[in-house]
C-alpha cells in the first residue's frame, strides 16, 4: 500500500454518505475515510487482523468514493493494493477458502461456466440447501440467471452500409456465456452503426474479477492474453460492454507495466462518440437506467447511455433515486458477502421500484442479475436488459 | 473503571454497537481536524435516545467523561475523543422523524445530515438553510452543537436561527427537551453552539423554509483581490442583502480547478460568488444594482440554471478538501473581522505568509468577514508544520486586534482552547464556566474542549466533590 496514497486523504469525510457500507451501517471503520485510516494502520505495522481483514472484505469496490472526493484520493488503486495484501498475509477460514477457489477457479474461464449452463436452473432451486453449506454458495445458487440460447459470433461481423470504423469487441466471460444474446445485441449494433466488428478467438477474461479481488498475478495472466488475442487482431480500438472489464482495461497499462496498444471504450462511449447513422425506430417503453458504478464512477461514463437511450423515440428514460450508491452486486461481492449485498439489493429494488419504470437497463451482468434477483424477492418482478439490446430492437425494429 | 464501564454499556447495548477493537477504535481517534488525536477509550453506537441516556447515565456513575461525535467533519477538534472516556456516535440514529409542512418544521434524528432534510422535503418547494460546505455529510446533531453556518448564512441566520426545539440528554443522563417557546431563559439558545459541553442532542425540530421564487448565481472575476473586497463593501452599502458573497483568492481557485474543474475565469487574481435570492422582481432589481456594482470586474458570468449554479458551487463547497492537491499539508483557519476591516486584514495576511515563507489561500464567507485562510505546508519539511502554526495564530491575533472573532463557525473545540484568554478576561471565562456547571457540574461532557485550563468545575473529569467554588463564595446559585 502506497503511503503517498494514503496521505493524500485529509479526513474531510466527503466519501461517507455515497459508500454503500456507511449508508448501511453507520460505522467508521467501514466508510472509504475509515478504510483508509485502517490502510495506514497497517502501514505503521499494525498487522492485519481478521477484523481488519472483514473491514476491507466489505468494501464494494464501488468506486463511488472516488468520485465524491475532491482531494482526489486514488482509493481504487488503494483498496486493490490493500487486497493484494489481504490475499498474501491473511489466513482466511477453510470453508470461505474454498468458496473463493471455486468463483476464481470458475468465472474467469469461460469453458468452464460453459459447462455449468445446464445446471444452472437446478443450481436455482438447490440455492436454499447450499446455502446451509456456505451462505456464499446459496448467494451465488440464487444469482443463476435463465440463460438463452448459446450464440456463437464469427470472428467478423461486417458494417452495414458504409463502414465508417473497425472495432475489436470484448466478449468477456460472464457475459459471454450467461447472456449471449447481450453480445450479438452489441455486435449487431456496432454493424448496424457502421462498424466492422473484429472478435478475436482465445480472448478469454480480461482479468476484472481478479485485479478487484486481490489477485494479481491471476489477472496478469488472464490481461496478458486478452491483450495478446486484439494486438494479434490489429485492432486500434476495443468496445467493451460489461463496466467492470471496461474499467479494468482502461487501467491495462498499471495493471502490466506497459500500455496495450489498443484504445478501451465502453459501448455507449464509442456510439456516442460515433453519432448515430442508423434509423431509430420507435420503443414505447419506460425505462430506468442504472448507473454500473465501474461505469459511472469508475470510467466516468454516465452522460452517454442516458442520450443514447433518450434517442429512441417513445422511450422515455426515469431517473433511479441514490443513483450512485450501488446495488450490492460489485463483482464478486455478493458471492463473499451475500448478507450486505442483499439489504443493498433491497434498497435498490425499492428505488427502481419507486420509477414505475417497465424495463430495467443496466451496462453490466452482475447489477442485472443482483436487482432482478432482488425485484423477485420483492415480488416486483422486472424485466431487464443491456443498453446493447435495447438499441439493437429500436435499430432493427422490433419488439424488446 | 472504564473495563466495568464497557462491560455494563454491552448490557444495554447491541453487542455490535459497542466497540472495544484497538484496531476499530483507533478510526475514530480524530474528526475533520487531524492534527489532533486520541484514540476513544470505547466507542458506543446508540440508535435511540433512551439508549444515548442510559449511556450518560453510566458514565456519570463511574464518574467517566463522554464525547459525542456525529459524522466526524468538524473542524476544531470538538469530537476529539477521550482515552479515558467514551465516544457516543450518533451515525445510527439518521430517521427523519417528522416532516410538517404547514407548520415548516421537520423533526429528525441527530445523525441525519444536513442535506438528508433538505432532500426529503425539496419536491414540495421546501429547504432547510444553513448550509456548511460539509453539507452532504455533516450531521445535524453536530450542526446544533458548533451552531454550523454555511455560506447562505449572511440572510437567514445560522443553525441557531433554524432550531426550534432539541430533545436533549443531560449531562446527568436526564432526557429533556428546550423549546424555543418556552418562557424564561432562553435554555435553547444557550445549548446551540455548547460544542457538546451541556450535553446531547437526540431529537432536533427544524424549521423548513420556503425555497425562493427566483434565484440569480453570479461569479465575478477581479483581478486582484482588493477589487473583490472593495465590491463586497459596495455591495452591502448599497442595502444589498445577497443570500451569499463568498470570495476566493488565486491560490484556493487553482486548487478547486485541480480538484473539480470548475471552469473559473483564468488569471483571476479573486472571485466573488454573489447569490441573490427572494420574490423574482426584487431579485432582479437587485441584479441591475449587482451589475453597477461589479461593474471593475472583468468577467461576470450568470448561472443560467440550476446546473450551472451547482457547477459554480461546486468549486467554493469543495475548496477545503481541494487544498489537498496543491499542498500535501495545510490548517484551515476561520477566523471573523469586520466586513470594512477585510481589505487590511488580507493584506496582513499576505505580509504574515510572505515573511515566513508559508502559502495561504483565502476562501471566505465574505459577506460576513468569515474569514477561512488555508495555511498550506508541507509536513515533510522540518519546521515548515511550526511556521504554519504561527501564520496561522497569528491571524487570529489579526481577527482579534481588528475587532474580530477567532471563530466565525467552527468552533472552538480543542484546537482554539488555547486562544480563548486572548479574546476574554479571565471573569468572562469563569462566567462561561458558571453556565456550564449549571448543566454539568461533574464536567464529565465533552470536557477539554472550548476552555483552556481545567478552571473551576469545568476540566478535571470525575464526579466533582463537594460545593463549586463559586457557590461556597456565595457568588453563584446552582439550580
Amino acid at each position: 500500500m502506497d503511503p503517498k496514497l494514503i496521505n493524500d486523504c485529509v479526513h474531510c469525510g466527503f466519501c461517507l454518505p455515497t459508500c454503500p457500507t456507511y449508508v448501511l451501517w453507520g460505522e467508521e471503520m467501514d466508510s472509504p475515510r475509515g478504510r483508509i485510516h485502517l490502510m495506514k494502520q497497517h502501514v505503521e505495522g499494525t498487522p492485519v487482523t481478521p477484523e481488519m481483514a472483514g473491514h476491507f472484505d466489505a468494501c464494494l469496490g464501488c468506486m463511488a468514493c472516488v468520485t465524491a472526493c475532491p482531494s482526489g484520493v486514488r482509493y481504487d488503486r488503494l483498496i486493490e493494493q490493500t487486497r493484494a495484501e489481504v490475499e498474501r498475509t491473511h489466513v482466511r477460514d477453510p470453508r470461505d477458502r474454498a468458496v473463493r477457489g471455486l468463483v476464481f477457479g470458475l468465472f474467469p474461464y469461460p469453458r468452464r461456466l460453459r459447462l455449468l449452463r445446464p445446471g444452472l436452473g437446478i443450481a436455482r432451486r438447490l440455492a436454499p440447501f447450499l446455502a446451509r453449506a456456505h451462505p456464499g454458495l446459496g448467494a451465488m445458487a440464487g444469482l443463476a440467471p435463465e440463460v438463452a440460447r448459446r450464440q456463437r459470433l464469427p470472428r467478423l461481423v461486417r458494417a452495414r452500409g458504409p463502414r465508417r470504423a473497425v472495432v475489436g469487441m470484448l466478449t468477456g466471460c460472464v457475459q459471454g456465456e450467461f447472456f449471449p444474446q447481450v453480445n450479438a445485441a452489441t455486435a449487431r449494433v456496432l454493424a448496424l452503426e457502421g462498424c466492422d466488428v473484429i472478435v478475436p478467438a482465445g480472448q478469454g477474461c480480461c482479468g476484472a474479477l481478479s485485479v478487484h479481488s486481490g489477485r494479481r498475478d491471476q489477472a496478469r495472466r488472464l490481461a496478458r492474453r486478452t491483450v495478446r488475442a486484439f494486438r494479434k487482431a490489429g485492432v486500434e480500438t476495443v468496445v467493451v460492454n460489461a463496466a467492470g472489464c471496461g474499467s479494468t482495461m482502461k487501467e491495462y497499462g498499471d495493471l502490466l507495466g506497459e500500455e496495450p496498444g489498443f484504445r478501451v471504450v465502453d459501448l455507449s462511449e464509442w456510439l456516442a462518440e460515433l453519432g448515430p447513422a442508423a434509423e431509430r425506430h420507435p420503443l414505447p417503453v419506460t425505462v430506468a437506467y442504472h448507473d454500473a458504478c465501474h461505469l459511472a464512477h469508475a470510467q466516468g461514463v454516465r452522460a452517454q447511455p442516458r442520450e443514447l437511450l433518450r434517442g429512441i423515440p417513445g422511450l422515455e428514460l426515469r431517473e433511479v433515486p441514490d443513483s450512485a450508491v450501488c446495488c450490492g452486486s460489485a463483482g464478486t461481492y455478493n458471492i463473499f458477502e451475500p448478507e450486505a449485498a442483499r439489504d443493498l439489493g433491497d434498497r435498490k429494488a425499492k428505488a427502481v421500484g419507486s420509477t414505475g419504470a417497465e424495463l430495467l437497463v443496466s451496462a453490466n451482468p452482475g447489477c442485472t442479475m443482483q436487482i432482478a434477483a432482488a425485484m423477485r424477492r420483492e415480488g416486483a418482478a422486472i424485466r431487464v436488459a443491456h443498453t446493447a439490446e435495447v438499441l439493437d430492437a429500436s435499430l432493427r425494429g422490433v419488439g424488446l | 473503571m472504564l473495563d466495568e464501564l464497557t462491560a455494563a454499556l454491552a448490557g444495554i447495548l447491541p453487542a455490535d454497537s459497542v466497540i472495544t477493537d484497538p484496531v476499530r477504535l483507533r478510526t475514530y481517534e480524530c474528526d475533520g481536524l487531524t492534527y489532533h488525536r486520541a484514540t476513544p477509550g470505547v466507542v458506543v453506537l446508540p440508535e435511540t435516545a433512551e439508549q444515548v441516556a442510559a449511556v450518560v447515565r453510566l458514565c456519570r456513575e463511574a464518574g467517566v467523561p463522554f464525547v459525542a461525535r456525529g459524522s466526524g467533519t468538524g473542524l476544531s477538534g470538538g469530537a476529539l475523543p477521550r482515552e479515558d472516556g467514551v465516544l457516543i456516535v450518533t451515525s445510527k440514529m439518521r430517521r427523519i422523524l417528522e416532516i410538517d409542512l404547514p407548520d415548516r418544521r421537520a423533526v429528525v434524528e441527530p445523525g441525519v445530515t444536513n442535506l438528508a432534510i433538505t432532500e426529503a422535503v425539496r419536491d414540495q418547494g421546501y429547504y432547510y438553510a444553513p448550509d456548511p460546505s460539509s453539507q452532504q455529510i455533516c450531521s445535524i446533531g453536530g450542526n446544533v452543537a458548533e451552531n454550523s453556518g454555511g455560506a447562505h448564512c449572511l440572510k437567514y441566520g445560522f443553525t441557531v436561527n433554524h432550531v426550534e426545539a432539541c430533545e436533549i440528554v443531560t449531562p446527568d443522563g436526564d432526557l429533556v427537551t428546550l423549546d424555543r417557546m418556552d418562557p424564561g431563559y432562553d435554555l435553547l439558545g444557550a445549548f446551540v453552539g455548547s460544542e457538546g459541553t451541556l450535553g446531547i442532542a437526540t431529537k432536533i425540530t427544524v424549521r423548513l423554509s420556503r425555497a425562493p421564487e427566483a434565484v440569480t448565481t453570479v461569479l465575478a472575476a477581479f483581478e486582484s483581490i482588493e477589487r473583490g473586497g472593495e465590491a463586497v463593501s459596495a455591495i452591502i452599502g448599497a442595502g444589498i442583502v445577497p443570500a451569499a458573497i463568498e470570495m476566493m483568492d488565486a491560490l484556493a481557485i487553482e486548487a478547486a480547478e485541480a480538484a473539480v474543474a470548475c471552469d473559473y475565469p483564468r488569471g483571476a487574481g479573486a472571485v466573488l460568488i454573489v447569490e441573490l435570492d427572494g420574490p423574482a422582481q426584487e431579485v432582479e432589481r437587485q441584479f441591475a444594482q449587482l451589475r453597477e456594482i461589479c461593474s471593475g470586474a472583468f468577467e461576470l458570468r450568470v448561472a443560467a440554471g440550476a446546473e450551472e449554479r451547482a457547477a459554480i458551487w461546486k468549486g467554493r463547497k469543495s475548496a477545503f478538501a481541494a487544498v489537498g492537491r496543491i499542498s500535501p499539508a495545510y490548517i484551515v483557519q476561520d477566523g471573523v473581522v469586520p466586513r470594512t476591516a477585510l481589505p487590511r486584514v488580507l493584506a496582513e495576511i499576505d505580509r504574515l505568509s510572505a515573511e515566513h515563507g508559508i502559502r495561504v489561500a483565502n476562501v471566505f464567507h465574505a459577506g460576513d468577514g468569515n474569514l477561512h485562510p488555508l495555511v498550506l505546508f508541507d509536513d515533510a519539511e522540518p519546521g515548515a508544520g511550526e511556521r504554519a502554526e504561527t501564520v496561522s495564530g497569528a491571524i487570529l491575533d489579526l481577527c482579534i486586534a481588528h475587532g474580530g472573532s477567532i471563530t466565525g463557525e467552527h468552533g472552538v473545540g480543542v484546537d482554539k482552547a488555547k486562544h480563548m484568554p486572548r479574546m476574554f478576561s479571565p471573569d468572562d471565562l469563569d462566567t462561561m464556566q458558571l453556565v456550564r456547571c449549571a448543566f454539568d457540574p461533574a464536567g464529565l461532557s465533552n470536557p477539554g474542549k472550548v476552555f483552556p485550563t481545567p478552571r473551576l468545575c469545568g476540566e478535571v473529569p470525575g464526579v466533582r466533590k463537594g460545593a463549586h467554588p463559586l457557590v461556597e463564595s456565595g457568588k453563584a446559585e446552582q439550580f
